[in-house]
């Protein structure tokens, strides 16, 4: 059957834990996870569905093909979403692969000069808030003083340059609170302490939305948790170990596990999607420290998700209205929780003991918003086509308010309602569960 | 016409970008790699382009360049075809429907929709769901594979028992031929007079043209569904359940068994926790209809399982349960990878009533042969799946594991069945069509072929035997089975 000759090239990944053969062979080529591969659905070429990709990560370790930079443009539009691991029925651990695979391209991949730039503007500005803190100072003239409007409005970015334009398009309003006092580093449970918990802040979620820190911090210490939250901590590693950066990765991981060591917490609660999935994968990351191995997994065994926490450990408070009436809310899947950390069912079940609240269905629930970290600066069309589609499908619904728990879903949907003109607020589930908890109805939350 | 070799693909990959976009055309060689094989991943040959259009009037551009040029084209959906239907040929073009996915219309009123060939199966429920209809044929790979392809395999499913496979919820098709032309065949009116040629496109498995618009019937959903599952010590108890339930005149909506293997290999990975592990075989039953309908045969159904030597019955009514009970079906096939490396299956047809003896005898030829056979099937209407597992890394093994394959066909044929159920011919089964079918019917479906696509560019070389594909000592082994069948 094989009549076209194969390249012969040598073996295209180096020898630093390429993807796994074996693991490579339990896909039984069946393309049942091509329906929820975002970059598919979007595309529609094989070489972007998952399928195609392992069957790339194939010929790459079997050195039929090169590493070009073709071949390596396949794993760039990966999403990471994960929802292929979901899909499969063969079992077949795609995250793993992808990850093995993403550390092989940043190694033997030479990169565009531009696309070398972003990323290195990307990896050494938002992980890090203290360096993204003054930087922000700076933007709140450029939106204050018309000249965001005027970029936008010109197009020009978007020509020369479209995914800093990208960037540019989903950065929200520098909230006041950024530059707010830090969080207490010890607040104490109300009423019987039931548990003692870490709380980890995010580095984007720290800047942008601060408001959904504090109103996690409030419904943890209304339900009996006695909250630690050391200053020292920075970024979770997500965003680096999401892209291959492995040694940026492990560092911000050991250095994390270190702001934690003597705070002898019950759990570690996260209230970002993306940041949760990469914290509970803190084993695997140092799996070759032979110092933080043991630490590391011993620090993810007690990660939860904040809804995870709240579901398992129940609120044992009077939750009241927070609306005038009924009202219709849509939970957006995270893929990181999703597909991820398996969590879908808490949320909404959190969701529904709101009085009043009747939480909707969107269509393809499970497929990828387009943000994926940072994604969608880096892949900007596929993420505006992911982007366009899932508020589509969530407007469908017909809710009037957008439940999403990840700060990047947060931020692609808020820029894709306001490209089609919605008001529709966007939510954390812990700000609507804070203001049920208050009293308060969410016309009266300050606006996102 | 120039040779392969000497064909320039650099400019007529940019012809093609003309017509489709640079993004909709593929041609770097490590790219098209990916392309050369679908479901079917034993047959491999990479394509010398793919191209992906995205409206009828591209694809006919797409497919008039072929026709100028003189290029073989073979056509692609999801590529989940099970008999290497959009396997490439050598120096083909592909052609990828998937950015033909837009629903096109939806008219409630006639009980219809027009979808471009990319459309994912169950999208077309999910389109009409809302408003209490459904689309009825079912494959278990309907998450997705595409509408084009079902049309071009002519594909069936579970509830094929009682409401008919894909020809059957075809209304008219919009083709574009071979050289580009787009036609227009059967129609939205269910009766027209003169050829039937939508039914004559409706499994040809792209050796006809392309399949642009689709108009298919939409049913209304059921009042009522209810899924009973039966576990059984052996296989053969679950058979005689069905024996029993059909002779009782219940037409079920669908009626499947799973061989213990098969329960095993999908517990492992999906953990339906619903099929009992040490059970010899489960049959799943659904019935639908009115209510008091489907609450009086659900009784009997259940109570013929019982006396066929059921161990116990669940059953289910509640959407999210039904489907629980049918999800490791659905996931049979590829729960396979978790049990071997490789997996190849078959898709005989039976009579009904040959059912028990043809599971026996498939069993010796297991041990004979001596790879495990896991068998699901369409009970209700014979149609077998036997998996036969492997691992493919060891060379030689595909080749005797072929051979085993061919057994259990010859054996459905012998006694009375097909070579295919819903699969295709494809490029699998191609040498098996003359144990089914004299000279003069293939010669039939070739004058067939030759009126639709006189070149012979679309998908040549499958579905018929060629001596080239099929070669000397296939047919020497066929006609030594059955001397008495003229052939050629
Ligand atoms: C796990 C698994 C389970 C399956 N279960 C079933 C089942 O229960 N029942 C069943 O019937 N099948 C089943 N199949 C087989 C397969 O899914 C069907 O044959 C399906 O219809 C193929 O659709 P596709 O879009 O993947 O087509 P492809 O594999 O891409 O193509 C199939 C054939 O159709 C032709 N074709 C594709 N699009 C067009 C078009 N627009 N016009 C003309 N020709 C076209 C191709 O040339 C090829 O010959 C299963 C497959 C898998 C992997
Ligand atoms: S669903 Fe799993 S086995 Fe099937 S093609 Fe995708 S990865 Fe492979
Ligand atoms: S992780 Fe998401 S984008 Fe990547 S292959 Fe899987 S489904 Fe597709």
């Amino acid at each position: 059957m094989e009549n076209q000759p194969r390249l012969a090239v040598p073996r295209a990944f180096d020898a630093n834990h390429p993807p796994d053969a074996q693991m490579i062979d339990t896909c039984v080529h069946c393309g049942f996870c091509l329906a929820t591969c975002p970059s598919y659905r979007v595309l529609g070429t094989e070489m972007d569905s998952p399928r195609g990709r392992i069957y790339l990560m194939d010929a790459l370790n079997e050195g039929e093909i090169s590493l070009s930079q073709a071949t390596a443009g396949h794993f760039d539009s990966c999403l990471g979403c994960l929802a292929c691991v979901s899909t499969c029925p063969s079992g077949v651990q795609y995250d793993q692969l992808i990850a093995a695979t993403r550390p092989q391209v940043e190694r033997n991949v030479e990169r565009s000069v531009p696309d070398r730039l972003l990323r290195a503007l990307i990896f050494n500005l938002l992980p890090y808030p203290r360096r993204l803190r003054p930087l922000l100072l700076a933007l709140i003239p450029y939106q204050k003083l018309g000249v965001q409007k005027l970029v936008r409005k010109s197009g020009l970015l978007q020509k020369f340059a479209p995914r800093l334009a990208a960037m540019e398009s989903i950065l929200p309003a520098v909230p006041a609170s950024a530059f707010a006092a830090p969080m207490p580093e010890r607040v104490a449970a109300q009423g019987k302490q039931r548990f003692r918990v870490g709380m980890i802040t995010g580095c984007v979620q720290r800047l942008f939305f601060d408001r959904v820190n504090r109103a996690t911090l409030r419904v943890l210490t209304a339900i009996g948790c006695e909250v630690v939250i050391p200053r020292s901590q920075g970024c979770c590693a997500a965003l680096p170990q999401h892209q291959g950066q492995s040694a940026q990765a492990r560092q911000m991981a050991r250095d994390l596990i270190d702001s934690f060591a003597d705070s002898n917490v019950d759990y570690l609660i996260i209230n970002a999607a993306g940041c949760g999935h990469t914290l509970k994968e803190y084993g695997h990351i140092l799996a070759d420290d032979p110092v933080y191995r043991e630490r590391a997994a011993a620090f993810a065994a007690k990660v939860r998700d904040v809804q995870e926490f709240l579901y398992w450990a129940k609120i044992l408070v009077p939750l009241q209205p927070i609306a005038d009436g009924p009202l219709a809310v849509v939970y957006q899947d995270a893929c990181h929780l999703l597909h991820g950390q398996r969590i879908s069912l808490q949320p909404r079940q959190l969701l529904a003991q709101i009085p009043g609240v009747q939480v909707r269905e969107p269509v393809d629930a499970a497929l990828c918003c387009g943000s994926a970290g940072v994604y969608n600066i880096l892949q900007p069309e596929i993420g505006e086509e992911l982007g366009r589609q899932k508020v589509e499908n969530l407007l469908a619904t017909g809710a009037v308010l957008i439940a999403s728990a990840n700060p990047g879903c947060t931020l692609q949907i808020r820029k894709h309602l306001e490209l089609t003109g919605q008001a529709v607020p966007v939510r954390h589930p812990m700000e609507l569960i804070d203001a049920a908890i208050r009293g308060v109805k969410v016309a009266d939350l300050p606006a996102s | 016409m120039p040779t392969l070799a000497k064909r320039n693909w650099r400019a007529i990959a940019q012809q093609m970008e003309q017509i489709v976009g640079k993004s909709g055309v593929v041609w770097t060689p490590e790219e098209l790699l990916v392309f050369e094989c679908d479901g079917l991943a034993s047959y491999k040959q990479r394509p010398a382009l793919a191209v992906l259009p995205r409206t009828t009037e591209e694809a006919s551009r797409v497919l008039a360049l072929c026709y100028r040029e003189g290029l073989p084209f073979v056509a692609r959906g999801s590529g989940t075809g099970l008999s290497g239907g959009a396997l490439p040929v050598e120096g083909c073009v592909l052609v990828v429907t998937a950015r033909m996915n837009r629903i096109l219309a939806i008219d409630l009123d006639n009980h219809q929709v027009v979808v471009q060939p990319g459309v994912i199966n169950n999208w077309v429920t999910q389109a009409v769901s809302g408003a209490g209809f459904y689309y009825a044929p079912d494959p278990s790979s309907q998450s997705i594979c595409s509408i084009g392809g079902n049309v071009a395999e002519n594909s069936g499913g579970v509830h094929c028992l009682k409401y008919g496979v894909t020809t059957n919820h075809v209304l008219g098709l919009k083709l574009v031929l071979p050289d580009g032309e787009i036609v227009d065949v059967g129609g939205p009116v269910p009766e027209s007079p003169g050829y039937d040629l939508a039914g004559v496109f409706v499994g040809s498995e792209g050796t006809l043209g392309i399949a642009a618009e689709i108009t298919l019937r939409l049913l209304r959903s059921a009042e009522s569904i209810r899924v009973l599952l039966a576990d059984f010590a052996t296989v053969e108890a679950a058979g005689s359940a069905v024996t029993a339930i059909i002779a009782a005149g219940i037409v079920p909506g669908g009626m499947e068994i799973m061989d213990n293997l098969s329960i095993n290999a999908v517990e492992d990975v999906v953990a339906t926790e619903c099929y009992p592990r040490d059970a010899g075989a489960i049959l799943l039953v659904e019935v639908d209809g009115l209510a008091v309908e489907v609450e009086a045969t659900s009784t009997q159904v259940e109570a013929l399982c019982r006396e066929a030597g059921a161990r116990a019955v669940r059953s289910a009514t509640d959407p999210a349960e039904r489907l629980k009970l049918w999800k490791g079906r659905k996931a049979a096939f590829a729960a396979m990878g978790r049990r071997a490396p490789n997996y190849y299956v078959q898709d005989g047809v039976i009579p009904r009533t040959k059912l028990q003896c043809v599971l026996q005898q498939i069993e010796l030829l297991s041990k004979k042969h001596g790879y495990p056979v896991a068998n699901v099937f369409h009970a209700g209407d014979g149609n077998l799946h036997p998996l036969i597992l492997y691992d493919g890394r060891i060379a030689g093994e595909l080749e005797k594991v072929e051979i085993l394959g061919g057994e259990i066909l010859k054996l459905c044929v012998a006694v009375g069945g097909s070579i295919s159920g819903e699969h295709g011919i494809g490029a699998e089964k191609r040498c098996y069509m003359s144990d089914m079918f004299t000279p003069a019917d293939l010669e039939t479906m070739q004058w067939v072929r030759a009126v639709f696509d006189p070149k012979g560019l679309a998908n040549p070389t499958k579905l018929f035997p060629t001596p080239r594909t099929c070669g000397e000592a296939a047919r020497a082994e066929s006609e030594a089975r059955f001397a008495a069948v003229e052939r050629f």
